[in-house]
């Protein structure tokens, strides 16, 4: 394994803090006032269920040691949601739901 | 009150800061196997507190990238904070100052973005402080934990609670898809459209943060175009 520098390392760092931060940063900075367009509202309104949708399929079936164990975990997410379970109780069943799924996997290998 | 508000925010984190634990202990666990120092790894879940983006930063440091590569691969991976700080800036109270603002904008991150968007009231100064603060030292503690003690957790246990995170999006979308038919069809469409990004080879070139601004965009305005919401509807949803 190659020795990484310190400056290079503490460089790197500053880079991609810098970035990652003018990004949160400039819209908050930008619009400070409320925006009065229904379209542009509307749109904000449905950002949140838009981006957690795309962000958590597919790649929720490739968050575990393998796909049914998180197929099941999933199912069970979907369930205790649809069931109005809060955010912990439906995040702590569906890494139950995969626990038992995989060590059940594991046995029967 | 304004204290109230600020307990409101660290209870509110809580869950977001218990799901971070098992992703940062895995972050600092393996940044520390491909020879990036302890000390590094923790002071880069701290300054970044993201997911995917600082894993694709730490790759390219291991792999002795230029700081135009690093700064390229963190704008793309990270450029959807723009359309939730957006979001976000829209809600906030509106007599919440720039210096205030500035500093929220440090920890929005997709679960905290996720959860401030599920708070009825306004959001105010002192619950955004207690909403970043837990989760920032579940990340940054997370990853100490795990790039000090590189096998803490069995396996099996830490792959389990790899899908804790997206459990909690689940959590957030379906109980709102439920009563409103518009959101049920912007989940629906933005699932299709992100499985075929995945699943289709010629799609599948495009990083995935590339393909997560543009399905949040096209649904987005599609969405808002063809049911539109007025202020109403949002305050009692």
């Amino acid at each position: 394994m190659q020795e990484i520098r310190i400056g290079y390392l503490l460089g790197g760092i500053a880079v991609m803090a810098a970035v990652t931060y003018m990004i949160r940063m400039l819209p908050m900075a930008i619009f400070r006032k409320k925006i009065n367009n229904i379209f542009i509202q509307s749109f904000l309104y449905y950002v949140p269920y838009t981006v957690l949708a795309a962000m958590t399929f597919p790649a929720i079936f490739y968050s575990t040691q393998s796909v049914p164990s998180a197929a099941a975990g999933c199912a069970a997410a979907v369930l205790l949601a649809y069931k109005r379970k809060g955010l912990l109780i439906v995040a702590v069943g569906a890494a139950a739901a995969v626990f038992i799924v995989q060590l059940a996997m594991n046995l029967m290998l | 009150m304004r204290y109230e508000e600020f307990k409101e925010g660290i209870r509110d984190g809580i869950p977001i800061c218990l799901g971070y634990i098992s992703v940062s202990v895995a972050f600092g666990m393996t940044a520390v196997l491909s020879g990036i120092p302890v000390w590094a790894a923790v002071l880069i879940s701290l300054t970044n507190v993201t997911s995917a983006g600082q894993f694709a930063g730490t790759n390219l440091l291991v792999a002795q990238g230029t700081y135009l590569e690093l700064a390229l691969t963190t704008l793309i991976i990270n450029i959807r904070y723009f359309l939730m700080s957006l979001s976000v800036s829209q809600r906030v109270e509106e007599r919440m100052g720039i210096g205030k603002r500035l500093a929220a904008a440090f920890g929005i991150t997709d679960e905290i973005f996720a959860v401030s968007m599920q708070r009825k009231k306004r959001l105010s100064a002192p619950y955004m402080a207690g909403l970043i603060l837990t989760p920032v030292l579940g990340w940054t503690g997370g990853t100490l934990i795990g790039a000090t003690a590189t096998s803490l957790m069995p396996p099996i246990l830490s792959a389990a609670l790899g899908i804790a995170l997206y459990g909690m999006f689940i959590a957030i979308i379906i109980p709102p898809a439920r009563i409103h038919k518009s959101v049920l069809y912007a989940v629906l469409l933005a699932v299709v459209m992100s499985c075929c990004f995945y699943w289709i080879p010629g799609l599948k070139k495009l990083s995935g943060g590339w393909s997560i601004i543009i399905i949040t965009v096209a649904v987005s305005a599609l969405m808002a175009w063809k049911f539109p919401v007025s202020p109403e509807d949002e305050e009692d949803e």
